[in-house]
């Protein structure tokens, strides 16, 4: 019972890294309905960015409000990369087969993960990561939960929840949704849509930088091809939950976790391909995910 | 004399003449060992963008996974090989060992075809981007079960398969995936999937089963994947599951889209100068890498014909049947309004 629960426990701090990438993923396809593959590389520079502004303000020590400071402007700044890359990958293919802004993903992928290796600042070699939050322990009834497995799962789900009253209450919220129903219909109901577009990409990227620190404070290793396996991960999340739906994603990167740990405790090389296996099978009875409505095409 | 001159066309001799300046110049050493290597995996780099072509460019599906159907041609035809040569008594060298890695190619195509075959059928209900992501999660899967498989050295890869591929094989089979490619695209098959592409819905408005014509197109480009792979190992002489991970389909998808999608010609020049370019940016040593991305988002962002320009060697005999992002569609669309045919 107690494995049990700590398996949960574990799972759920695996889900919900997925469920937050995976919300950034839905973001973008829901708006423009692009597959933003490069997606995962803005979690990887999350990471670094985060080091380096930890490093730059290792004078103060670490009390909590430079934790805070190194977590907004990881945010702001990756962000900010994020509407940049925007403009220039992929506004310019919006018009053209949504396959080649596939394509251009790829590219702007390859794009970051080299670049960053060449630069002497980063490099291939892998980095230790901070620890930015204490790696205190609690037992509750011998379940020993840490405090980064708290933090984690907390702020993936205030996150999650921000995201979910931002999307249905604000006003930005309601232009997204308008813009990915009709583009042309929301542009003359004098909704700015390429700005709308760019915001959705930013906070796509810096939701992505967030899991990036978080990611890198389990794993305190960070590694320039770090976000391949867990961007795919996160991806089957989105699609296992029906793209472009935030409850979806949420819904799947935490089932899509909790499978995989608790295969991993059986054999731990299965679980890998077994994720593909349960995506590809619930997309054969369900095309469109799990919480996604199937479309219909018109003629 | 009339007939001669239909048997020896001037593109026969232009092959012949390419094959030999090769051999010759490998042989002066003015192309050595190491970069005669390279353009023997540049003529396999061209034989998969070929594939490729056929799923992404004719057919106008997406398939991220097609080092999978690569990696299933290559291991089962490794395993042919090594099992069989000592069993049979031959060196690598010997002519009869040539007619075995022939049926050891052929056998690993048809499972890799088997293969496309098995995912197609049920998945090709899904489109576009799902489609994209299943073809992702089965190339990754084929790579975690051979992780799996101890017989085949699971993650630590395969060694000692006899090295049987040379330039000959790998130049013959370029020119035969050039000419089926060609000839699948003229035929009543290329013509449904080009339809499928434009349009899928008039197309199955004008009595094409779009989904058999997918799945066609689907397991002919697995199969030509797989002798890919089976080339791929006797020339390496040494496969891991890395070798097919998700970096390599989307290796491909840049030789693809810079060479121009859509086109045979497009394909042969991505491949191949996508696979030489490299070693002559070796002085910039990992930029190489970030100019191949930039390369890329320029070709796509700025020239989507790629190199070949919507252009197809003259020799091959067809029109350009690159993508034409419904333009032809359109072009239908306004004919019949025009007319007034198409009110209802």
């Amino acid at each position: 019972m107690v494995k049990a629960i700590q398996l949960i426990v574990y799972g759920l701090q695996v889900g919900s890294i997925y469920a937050l990438l995976a919300t950034g993923y839905t973001l973008v396809y829901g708006i423009i309905k692009m597959i933003n593959l490069a997606h995962a590389d803005f979690m990887m520079l999350g990471a670094f960015v985060s080091l380096f502004v930890y490093t730059a303000l290792s004078g103060f020590g670490s009390p909590w409000w430079v934790v805070a400071v190194v977590i907004v402007a990881t945010m702001i700044i990756v962000a900010l990369l994020g509407g940049l890359v925007e403009r220039i990958a992929y506004k310019p293919l919006r018009n053209r087969p949504t396959l080649s802004s596939l394509v251009a993903a790829v590219g702007v992928s390859m794009f970051i993960q080299n670049f960053l290796r060449c630069i002497p600042v980063v490099g291939p070699v892998p980095r230790a990561y901070p620890s930015l939050f204490t790696s205190a322990n609690i037992t509750i009834g011998g379940v020993t939960i840490s405090a980064i497995q708290i933090v984690v799962i907390g702020v993936s789900f205030v996150l999650m929840l921000a995201m979910q009253l931002l999307v249905s209450k604000t006003s930005i919220g309601k232009q997204m949704i308008a813009a990915s129903c009709d583009k042309d219909g929301s542009a003359l109901m004098g909704i700015n849509v390429n700005r709308i577009i760019s915001i959705t990409f930013c906070i796509g990227s810096g939701l992505a930088a967030i899991c990036g620190i978080l990611y890198s404070s389990v794993y305190p290793s960070i590694h320039v091809y770090m976000a391949a396996t867990i961007g795919n991960k996160a991806f089957i999340s989105a699609v296992l939950g029906g793209i472009g739906n935030t409850k979806g994603a949420v819904l799947g990167g935490l089932m899509l976790g909790m499978v995989e740990v608790l295969l991993q405790s059986f054999n731990s090389s299965v679980s890998y391909g077994a994720s593909f296996v349960i995506m590809i099978i619930i997309l054969l009875y369900k095309p469109a995910g799990l919480l996604g409505t199937a479309e219909t095409e018109k003629v | 004399m009339k007939n001669m001159k239909k048997v020896i066309r001037k593109e026969y001799i232009c092959f012949i003449a390419i094959y030999l300046l090769i051999l010759f110049l490998n042989s002066q050493g003015i192309i050595n060992n190491y970069l005669f290597q390279v353009i023997m995996l540049a003529g396999i780099n061209i034989i998969m963008t070929l594939s490729l072509n056929l799923v992404n460019g004719i057919t106008g599906l997406f398939s991220l996974g097609q080092a999978g159907f690569m990696a299933i041609g290559a291991y089962i035809s490794a395993i042919i090989t090594t099992q069989l040569l000592p069993v049979l008594g031959l060196r690598a060298s010997d002519a009869l060992s040539a007619v075995l890695f022939l049926f050891a190619m052929i056998i690993g195509g048809i499972i890799a075809a088997f293969g496309g075959f098995l995912i197609a059928r049920p998945t090709l209900k899904v489109k576009g981007d799902y489609l994209a992501i299943i073809t992702l999660g089965f190339g990754e899967l084929i790579r975690s079960v051979i992780r799996l498989i101890e017989f085949v050295g699971g993650p630590r890869g395969m060694i000692n398969i006899p090295k049987l591929t040379n330039f000959t094989w790998i130049f013959v089979v370029v020119l035969l995936v050039v000419y089926t490619s060609r000839n699948f695209i003229t035929s009543t098959y290329g013509r449904a999937c080009l339809a499928i592409r434009e349009n899928e819905i008039a197309a199955e408005a004008m009595g094409t089963d779009a989904r058999k014509y997918k799945t066609i197109a689907f397991t002919y480009s697995a199969f030509i994947a797989g002798i890919a792979g089976a080339l791929f190992a006797h020339l390496l002489v040494f496969i891991s599951p890395d070798n097919f991970a998700y970096a390599k389909s989307s290796d491909l998808l840049v030789y693809l889209y810079t060479g121009g999608v859509g086109t045979i010609t497009g394909s042969v020049l991505g491949g191949f100068i996508m696979t030489i370019m490299p070693e002559f940016l070796r002085f910039m040593e990992d930029w190489r890498l970030v100019i191949y991305a930039l390369v890329l988002l320029y070709t796509i962002i700025f020239r989507p014909y790629g190199i070949a320009g919507n252009r197809e060697m003259k020799f091959l005999g067809i029109k350009t049947y690159a993508e034409t992002e419904g333009k032809l569609w359109k072009k239908i669309k306004q004919r019949f309004k025009k007319k007034g045919v198409g009110k209802a």
